[in-house]
């Protein structure tokens, strides 16, 4: 019979340990897969974990685009991180991310063709109040009426992917662009392209934006006493009520911080990498940060390390994909094996597996 | 300032990517990518481009090498995935959706020994050329068929997005369907979608119990086909592929997209080294538009969809020949004139007896 | 505008239609958050259904055996989300996007050679005369058997949940796992038991889309049904006969605005399609802000249980 047993302490050890062993078991798993589908197993994880690192060929240009599929998985995930360790559930950062687009390109586009240094910290900021604005609705109905806010959230990525086809046709089309869809490219008008920092380094400012929120969501959740309500509302929701915490204001405090960032990543992300709204503007960062932020174990630290992690098998992947012939569906379903893996060895870090008789408790 | 770093960092990045240019591909075959918007398993427009891709490949067989790289999101995503098809070696890249345009032009910039040619797109450079398929002509058939073939008068439209391409093609078909009918009408649904197929059955269900007894449409699925089965006495026309699974009916036509010339066409010229960056838009006479096999429908109205095309291909009839107007009653194009194609890239407005507004 | 085209016989008769695959997923979800397990992979699990489905029907030339094998599928997906979380204690939050990632991806996999084929149909029943009754024979007896399947399906979660012992106990270990235990209720098998149902209500729900509604294979066909029917367990409250209620009003809702466009009804359309959503957050705010909507949700549900606690 095995059993396991809580350990009094995470293992450290199995901290560090059990995100190798998951990698090493995806690559066991997924290269039964790839052989299976007849393709050179060694080859493909090579590719996919290797290539983008350190092939001659590739890798002066994929390191660098690491931060940029890193940047906004890693902004969304730690203000979602936030929350879920509060026991607030927002997984709705995609219609943030995509409302906070909108609004950015919305005010950078009304001044066009206007050239002047304020443009695009105004873009920034109105973005970020978007973003914020459209948390606040499922924020404000589960602080009025006790609405659920996994639900409202979620129903709220819809909506805001309706909002951004129609202005993608609609208001916010480039009139010069023949009535084609999509708006003017703003990472070719001087005043609000969010251009490469660093050459060489893919560097953007919403990855140095990632980074410091990173850090401040560090300080927060370690020496604030914000950050030591949000655990314990998390832990022990009976006790924080005991000690003061105000339940409403926490669920607004977790909603707006992850609103802020994903409006961020947004606006970041269509004034720089994307450069344009259009119909299918969202790739889903707001749902692979929720992978993100649990693979990092909702810790700052740790979702920075899963966010390029997961990075890296996008980009990866890709290479895989028109370098073997291995088709995008195999790369989603080793994505799921990675993130399965990573799950299920975590146990090792709070529990001993033990081999025999239970003791009787 | 903030333009200064801007231009410096766009320079030392070209510089940089400069060094990482590969030698090309050592042997001498021509590596042509493909870059997707969607699965090569959709069943309509990404699998009709790996469709022309196989023939590329049939066509040249050994001295010539594909990539391809399947549901690509517009973005940031396709310009890091036509940057490492370059970096690999690849001498043509092919990018196939709308979105790609600017990626493709931002990549262009950076690889200038490398030819790239956009699907559907207005923006070009030397190294960059646009292409583009005249579906309108195709449209014109099929709505010729349609207006014969109704008995309630009544045309169901599935539509996707509220865009140049879309206007045209229901503008094309309409005009058709009246001059075969004049008592013809259409419902137009705007699915805001190019493929959800649940909601393309609905829309079609919803259609044809209102009446409809054809549904043209202008998304991908094949949906509205089994929801035409289902109805009976209700034909539906294939779109970007043949859907010849629904043949003999309620598919009685289709407009399929063959791509596959053209590709060919452009690779020879750059395994000729005579590449040039220009614009092509081609219909029906090319070969690039094809009205799949007309089944079910009676011998007259048959021949004269064939003469319809036929007389398109030869270049003796326009689509969109006077007298026309536009929704608003105001003149558009008077008795004999043809629209230009700037007016017809840039469509925006309904034909005089289509009723509802286009969304915007 | 004529409203007349409309005809509310044939309204209702394809709300039903458009609404079976959510009323399916919806149920499972429902009898797996009663037990106190929130599975978050819906859309993996229904589209494993799908094209599960899809390939046996095509194989055997039987929709039957496609449905069996579509809830083979679910249940068998949704085994990969128990483990996880009831033997490896994994969150299940993550898990559950996981699996719905997974069953994205291995779907179209799976499916790769079966896009473009007609499955072999599932007609409505014949039920002879009853069906040519005005109204009722088309909107109650002219339908196919999984209609009647899920409705029925309804009726036996609410019996089960609120009539039946084993429903009893389900509750209880949704309701406070700790107790549960101690009271020597094996809590970890009945969550299993409880997963695997809801795999297999998603995998019909799936299949019922690939087989019935649209009815063809095509990968990322559920397109957010899995999420939907979610939120319809929610928007009910988590009581079977309200998820009826509210997989019949979304499916309503996307039908009468189809509807409504194919009438000529001059609505901006763009805000049309978001109309489903709006309406299902509205009635979500109303029902949570009469009563305490919350205080209906299982108390252990999304909580892992480890019997050391």
């Amino acid at each position: 019979m095995i059993a396991l047993e809580r350990r009094a302490a995470p293992s450290r050890a199995w901290l560090w340990g059990a995100p190798l062993l998951a990698v090493a078991l995806t690559m066991i798993a997924g290269g039964l897969m790839f052989a299976a589908l007849g393709k050179d197993p060694v080859a493909a994880i090579r590719t996919i974990f290797w290539d983008p690192l350190f092939d001659p060929q590739f890798a002066a240009y994929s390191r660098p685009q690491l931060l940029v599929k890193a940047g906004p998985l890693v902004l969304i995930a730690t203000g979602l991180a936030l929350g879920f360790r509060a026991g607030v559930w927002n997984i709705g950062a995609e219609g943030q991310y995509i409302v906070g687009a909108l609004c950015g390109a919305g005010a950078g586009l009304a001044l066009y063709p206007m050239e002047a240094w304020f443009i695009f910290p105004l873009m920034v900021l109105a973005g970020a109040l978007g973003g914020w604005a459209w948390a606040m609705i499922p924020a404000i109905l589960k602080t009025r009426f006790n609405t659920n806010e996994i639900l409202v959230s979620l129903l709220l990525v819809y909506v805001a992917e309706s909002l951004l086809a129609s202005a993608a046709v609609g208001v916010l089309r480039n009139p010069e662009g023949g009535g084609f869809p999509g708006s003017r490219n703003l990472s070719q008008w001087a005043s609000s392209a969010n251009p490469e920092l660093i050459a060489g380094t893919g560097a953007h400012w919403g990855v140095v934006a990632a980074l410091i929120a990173v850090i401040l969501a560090y300080v927060v959740l370690n020496r604030h006493l914000t950050g030591f309500h949000i655990k314990l509302a998390g832990q022990a929701p009976r006790a924080a009520r005991f000690a003061g915490v105000n339940p409403a204001r926490l669920v607004l405090f977790c909603f707006g911080t992850a609103g802020l960032l994903a409006g961020l990543a947004g606006v970041f992300e269509v004034t720089g990498p994307a450069g344009q709204i259009g119909i299918d503007f969202n790739v889903g960062y707001g749902f692979t940060a929720i992978i993100v932020a649990f693979l990092g174990r909702l810790d700052p630290l740790g979702i920075l390390l899963a966010g390029l992690l997961m990075a890296l098998t996008y980009i990866g992947g890709e290479l895989a994909s028109f370098m073997l012939g291995i088709p995008v569906a195999a790369i989603q379903a080793f994505q799921g094996m990675l993130l399965f893996f990573l799950l299920a060895v975590d146990v090792l870090t709070n529990f001993r597996i033990r081999v025999g008789r239970r003791d009787i408790a | 300032m903030i333009r200064r770093t801007f231009l410096g960092t766009t320079l030392l990045g070209a510089a940089a990517l400069a060094f990482m240019q590969p030698a090309f591909a050592q042997d001498d075959k021509v590596k042509v990518g493909f870059v997707y918007v969607g699965p090569i398993g959709d069943g309509g427009y990404t699998y009709e481009h790996d469709q022309a891709r196989l023939k590329v490949e049939e066509h040249f067989g050994d001295k010539v090498e594909t990539v391809y790289q399947e549901s690509v999101p517009e973005g940031a995503d396709a310009e890091r995935v036509m940057t490492q098809m370059a970096l690999s070696g690849a001498d043509l890249i092919f990018a196939t959706s709308f979105g790609f345009m600017d990626p493709t032009i931002n990549t262009a910039k950076k690889f200038p020994d490398v030819k790239f040619e956009h699907a559907t797109g207005y923006k070009r450079a030397d190294n960059v050329g646009t292409y583009s398929a005249r579906f309108y002509e195709g449209r014109a058939v099929l709505g010729h068929i349609a207006g014969k073939m109704t008995e309630t008068n009544k045309i169901g439209y599935i539509a996707s997005y509220p865009i140049p391409e879309v206007i045209r093609g229901i503008n094309a078909s309409y005009i058709a369907a009246k001059k075969a009918n004049p008592d013809v009408e259409f419902n137009i649904v705007w699915a805001f979608t190019w493929f959800d197929p649940a909601k393309e059955a609905d829309a079609a269900k919803a259609l044809i119990e209102q009446g409809a007894d054809v549904i043209l449409q202008h998304t991908d699925s094949t949906a509205p086909h089994a929801a035409a089965a289902e109805a009976g006495n209700v034909i539906a026309f294939g779109q970007a592929s043949d859907m010849a699974e629904y043949k003999p009916s309620p598919r009685v036509s289709s407009i399929i997209d063959n791509w596959a010339p053209y590709y060919i066409d452009r690779v020879q010229a750059v395994m000729d080294g005579t590449w040039e960056s220009d614009d092509t838009w081609d219909g029906i006479g090319p070969g690039m538009v094809e009205i799949g096999e007309i089944t079910a429908v009676p011998d007259d109205v048959k021949a004269e969809a064939l003469e319809i095309r036929d007389r398109i291909a030869a270049g003796e009839y326009h689509p969109f020949t006077g007298p026309l107007n536009r929704q608003d009653g105001s003149e558009w194009l008077k008795e004999g004139e043809t629209a230009d194609d700037a007016t017809l890239l840039g469509m925006d407005f309904y034909v005089e007896g289509l009723t509802g507004d286009i969304p915007n | 505008m004529d409203l007349s085209v409309i005809s509310p016989t044939l309204l209702v008769a394809s709300l039903m239609v458009a609404s079976t695959p959510l009323l399916l997923a919806a149920l499972g979800e429902l009898v797996v958050e009663k037990a106190g397990v929130l599975n978050l992979g819906v859309e993996g699990m229904m589209i494993v259904g799908a094209i599960g489905g899809f390939a046996i029907a095509v194989e055997t030339g039987s929709p039957v055996a496609g449905f069996v094998a579509a809830a083979v599928a679910g249940a068998a997906l949704a085994s990969v989300f128990g483990v996880l979380t009831q033997f490896l204690l994994a969150n299940q939050v993550a898990t559950g996007l996981a699996t719905t990632l997974f069953g994205l991806g291995i779907s179209s996999l799976m499916g790769q050679s079966y896009s473009g084929i007609r499955p072999p149909a599932t007609p409505r029943l014949d039920l002879g005369p009853l069906g040519d009754l005005p109204f009722v024979g088309r909107v109650v007896f002219g339908h196919d058997w999984v209609v009647y399947f899920s409705l029925l399906l309804t009726f036996a979660v609410w019996w089960f949940l609120n009539r039946s012992r084993a429903g009893l106990t389900l509750r209880a270990v949704g309701e406070n796992h700790a107790a549960a235990h101690a009271l020597g209720i094996k809590v970890v098998a009945i969550r299993m038991a409880a997963i695997a149902f809801g795999g297999a209500c998603a995998g019909l729900g799936g299949a019922y889309l690939s087989l019935v509604r649209v009815p063809q294979w095509t990968e990322g066909m559920t397109s957010g049904a899995g999420w939907i029917a979610l939120a319809i367990v929610v928007f009910a409250s988590w009581r079977a006969g309200r998820v009826l209620l509210g997989a019949y009003l979304f499916g309503g809702v996307t039908v009468l605005q189809l509807n409504l466009q194919a009438a000529g009804v001059a609505l901006p359309v763009e805000y049309l399609s978001m109309s489903p959503y709006l309406i299902t957050i509205a009635v979500l705010v109303l029902m949570s802000a009469r009563r305490r909507g919350a205080a209906a949700a299982p108390a252990s549900l999304g909580q892992s249980f480890h019997a050391s606690q």
